[in-house]
């Protein structure tokens, strides 16, 4: 079922470009809406929809045609079988028949003398009631890692900052969201849009993402290096630096204090000094711990762990920079400072996570190491070059806009290495998906990787830039990828390892509520912004006044507001969840199943 | 020898200097290069006014919903004359200070207009001061966040001579009786936004739009489609001020809906003020005038629409007549 929704959802998809590429050079007033085209798109839904069917039904057809021949042919070779048996092997065969037709139950098979006993604690639930009417039942973790008390203080303390941020950086994009709708809802100075806008984006940026992903990296890098993190300090002290610049930076955002508006850059200087500081340390902590490691080979997690860091710190160095920055170099720079921003720092180290996360919670190892290497170069060598694709059609030079779209296509490289390393590891453990509370977060976060980033590939073309930049379709993308993509993966290596460290398990509807808040939430947000926004470009496109182009986006972000507070209210839930898988143990020990020292992955 | 899945020394390090070196090649040399650029003739720099007013639209982070990148596309002749120039922003993005890098101007969301050529289209300091203190009073339908904080009410007594005074009407001031009066501050960002023009740089050495292929309408397409552009570029050139139900703002901009001027059959006084402008009235904002911004075929357009609509009836223009006021008013 899963697999058909996510087939249609991408059948539903490759229309929407197929229809955006013819859209730029119409001929005549709105052949949108003109009866022929909708005539002609009803008309192929119709014939595809009938095609699924025969295709399906001529398949079950041949299927079936194919076991009848199989069972023949067993039949066959029974009777060969019966026909050459000996005559004593017959009566043999007979005798046990005949025992076996009178055998009757004593009735008292079940019970025994013995009292109950759990001796090896197998038994992790008993339950009378088992139908819950809402999600499925799911596994309990069984696994208990034995982990440093140390460590797992640093896992709680990241990740509970990261759960913080998370909740207020999405109030305050649920906030600025409804403005769309009702701009006159406050007249404070500090609550206006455009100063609550970076504080939004880079709260969720800086604050969530970047702090989850730092704490989930530890306990990788621990753990796939067979030693104990290098400092427990350094990782204190990079924990307040980087919490403090999210807190200093917004608070002087509200008040008024912008570095110039480039996005995810909004924080001046100082600020980011602080969060650089606290990368620098973290890199330093990684290197160290990867540098003593208890095995020869380097996990393929802590080449992109690593890489991450390390590109990162380069990018806030140049992007902060300032002797080259006057003119459109600060253009220039702020193309390449946004998207790496994006995928040197937030893809690459995630993709590093799951490329240990993934393979744990399926208890098997990933399907190639190869692939995940190929991927790592390439997103190097690719998406580094990328950045100016946000300024098509800008007075860039020229060529540095064709280059950023010829290599955006090349993404397509890791973009397919990795989604077929995830999804080939997950080959075979597709029933493990309904059973486990981890697993589906995982996929929607693999299938988004594939979907969202072909997508924006697709829309640095100059075609699709007519259509959709400058409008709202943007806004959907960066959804798709920040929240579709790490977002969703965050939270999957989160419920993986927060309760095998702990302890403590979420409540399943708790995560079941989670799950379906944010993943309807997102699709709301999303195809309602990318209808409007590629409304809002055709307007722009026939030469209609500006307002009506605003007018016409109203039920769009009505529809965005309401995606958006599903997703708001998922991450209450959320953290309630954390809150139970993080509070103290107050069970007693059990018994650790792998010691610290044997390494998983 | 590249064993970079044992030696993490070489791993890191080659990782680290490939990502330094592509983003020399695509980021600081490119940046560097973009250094060298210089203004073009005739651009000046910005005064400290209109400095303090770059400053203010940097805090409140107007770049978040507004452009300034005049694109070469077809549909972004609406923005500016040409596409813009990398010369274009000599002054304008430069560092602010100590704190604060060269701007970003060119944005990336177009949820409000492009400001390119701002300065142009809405030439007048009333019709910013009350779209500052809340657009909704002059665009019924805008989004764009009000910024009463740029503005102060003082009672008639405090008032001075150098106050700049806002006409609102008395409904929407929290002090009934009161006068609202723009800070510095607004009246910074406003000098701002008027300066913002695209320099001419001449018509064939500027670059050229992309064209669409999507044919142009026909303009002699019958009466028909002459209102139609009529409309349109009344709401485009027009409707902030006068408003699209042609009844004006009280206290701000005239009604045009049974305007004695509007209606006269001869057409040689609207005309006149739609090309050279007008400032007779103290107690309405001044119009700058459109012999630079419109031909006299739009001037027609416009004209009969104005006479046509909301009640009124004159006798149509032409584009003819328009010629030759335009004419006579070269002549003084």
């Amino acid at each position: 079922m899963k697999r058909t929704t996510i087939i249609l959802f991408l059948l539903g998809l490759s229309i929407f470009e197929v229809q955006a590429q013819t859209v730029p050079n119409p001929n005549t007033a709105q052949w949108w809406s003109s009866p022929g085209i909708i005539g002609t798109a009803l008309l192929i839904a119709i014939v595809s929809f009938v095609a699924i069917i025969i295709i399906g039904s001529r398949l079950s057809t041949l299927i079936q045609h194919l076991q009848k021949k199989t069972e023949s042919k067993n039949k066959e070779s029974l009777k060969s079988e019966l026909i050459n048996l000996e005559a004593e092997e017959l009566d043999l065969i007979l005798e046990k028949r005949k025992a076996a037709k009178t055998y009757s139950l004593t009735g008292n098979e079940l019970s025994g003398p013995n009292s109950i006993d759990d001796g090896r604690g197998l038994v992790t639930k008993i339950t009378h009631d088992p139908e819950n009417p809402l999600v499925d039942e799911k596994m309990r973790e069984t696994l208990r890692l034995e982990t440093p008390v140390a460590l797992r203080n640093l896992l709680v303390w990241y990740l509970g900052a990261a759960v913080f941020w998370l909740v207020f950086g999405t109030l305050v994009g649920q906030y600025v969201g409804m403005k769309f709708i009702w701009p006159e809802m406050d007249q404070s100075a500090w609550l206006s849009f455009g100063r609550l806008r970076p504080v939004h984006t880079n709260t969720v940026f800086w604050g969530w993402a970047s702090l989850a992903m730092v704490g989930l990296g530890y306990f990788v890098i621990s753990r796939t290096s067979n030693t104990s993190i290098f400092s427990y300090t350094v990782a204190k002290v990079a924990w307040y630096l980087m919490n403090s610049a999210v807190l200093v930076g917004n608070i002087l955002l509200m008040s008024g204090v912008n570095n110039g508006g480039g996005e995810y850059r909004e924080y001046i200087w100082p600020v980011a000094l602080l969060f650089a500081l606290g990368l620098i340390l973290t890199c330093y902590n990684f290197y160290k711990t990867v540098a003593d490691r208890k095995i020869s080979e380097i996990y393929i997690s802590n080449w992109y762990l690593m890489g991450g860091l390390m590109w990162t710190i380069t990018l806030v160095v140049i992007g902060y920079l300032p002797s080259y920055q006057d003119g459109l170099g600060e253009t220039v720079i702020q193309g390449y400072y946004m998207h790496q921003g994006v995928g040197m720092w937030f893809m690459t180290f995630t993709l590093g996570l799951v490329y240990y996360y993934l393979p744990t919670a399926l208890n098997k190892p990933i399907y190639s190491y190869s692939l995940g290497v190929l991927a790592f170069w390439t997103q190097m060598l690719f998406y580094t070059l990328i950045g100016t694709h946000h300024f098509v059609f800008s007075p860039l030079p020229w060529w540095l806009q064709t280059v950023a779209i010829v290599f955006s296509v090349g993404m397509f490289i890791p973009v397919l290495a990795g989604t077929t390393n995830f999804l080939m590891t997950m080959k075979g453990s597709w029933s493990a998906i309904s059973k486990s509370y981890v697993l589906p977060f995982f996929l929607v976060g693999v299938v988004f990787y594939f979907v969202g980033s072909t997508q924006g590939s697709l829309q640095a073309f100059r075609l699709t830039n007519f259509i959709w930049h400058f409008t709202d379709f943007n806004v959907a993308h960066s959804h798709m990828t920040m929240y579709g993509i790490i977002t969703f993966l965050l939270w999957a290596c989160m419920y993986s390892i927060v309760p095998k460290v702990t302890g403590n398990e979420p409540p399943g509807l708790g995560v079941g509520i989670h799950f379906w808040m944010a993943f309807v939430g997102l699709f709301a947000y999303m195809i309602s912004l990318m209808a409007g926004g590629t409304l809002r470009g055709l307007s722009w496109i026939e030469g209609e006044p500006f307002i009506q182009s605003v007018v016409l986006m109203q039920p769009y972000w009505v529809w965005r507001a309401i995606g958006g507070s599903l997703m708001f209210v998922s991450h209450l839930v959320f953290a309630y969840n954390f809150y139970e898988m993080a509070k103290k143990d107050k069970r007693p020990p059990v018994r650790p199943t792998t010691p610290f020292s044997s390494a998983q992955a | 020898m590249f064993d970079f899945h044992k030696n993490h020394k070489l791993l890191f390090a080659t990782a680290f200097l490939g990502f330094a070196m592509l983003s020399t090649v695509i980021a600081i040399i490119p940046a560097l290069q973009m250094q060298e650029v210089k203004p073009l003739p005739g651009m000046k720099d910005l005064n400290s006014e209109e400095l303090k007013g770059l400053r203010v639209y940097v805090s409140e982070n107007c770049m978040a919903c507004h452009t300034q990148q005049v694109r070469n596309i077809e549909m972004d002749q609406v923005w500016g004359q040409r596409p813009s120039l990398a010369s274009d922003y000599y002054y304008s993005k430069k560092r602010l200070d100590l704190w604060r890098q060269s701007p970003s101007l060119l944005g990336s969301e177009r949820t409000g207009p492009d400001l390119t050529e701002v300065g142009k289209r809405q030439p007048g300091q009333e019709w910013h001061l009350l779209h500052l203190y809340n657009p909704r009073i002059v665009v019924k339908e805008s989004i764009m966040p009000a910024y009463p904080w740029l503005f102060e009410e003082k009672s008639p007594a405090m008032v001075t001579q150098k106050d700049v005074l806002v006409p609102v009407s008395d409904d929407l001031l929290k002090n009934p009786g009161y006068k609202l009066v723009a800070k510095p501050e607004a009246m910074a960002l406003i000098a701002y936004l008027q300066s913002l023009v695209q320099i001419d740089v001449g018509q064939n050495l500027g670059p050229d739009f992309i064209p669409s292929t999507r044919k142009k309408k026909d303009q002699a397409d019958g009466q028909e489609s002459l209102d139609l552009v009529g409309v349109q570029l009344y709401a485009e050139t027009c409707a902030a001020c006068h408003q699209t139900s042609g009844e004006g703002i009280a206290g701000a901009f005239p009604p045009l809906a049974g305007s004695k001027i509007v209606n006269d059959p001869d057409a040689n006084i609207l005309v006149q003020i739609i090309l050279s402008g007008y400032d007779a009235r103290p107690e309405f904002g001044a119009m700058p005038g459109f012999a630079n911004l419109l031909t006299d075929e739009e001037i027609a357009a416009i004209a009969n629409h104005e006479r046509n609509s909301w009640g009124n009836q004159a006798p149509a223009v032409t584009p003819g007549q328009v010629a030759e006021i335009r004419k006579f008013i070269q002549k003084q």
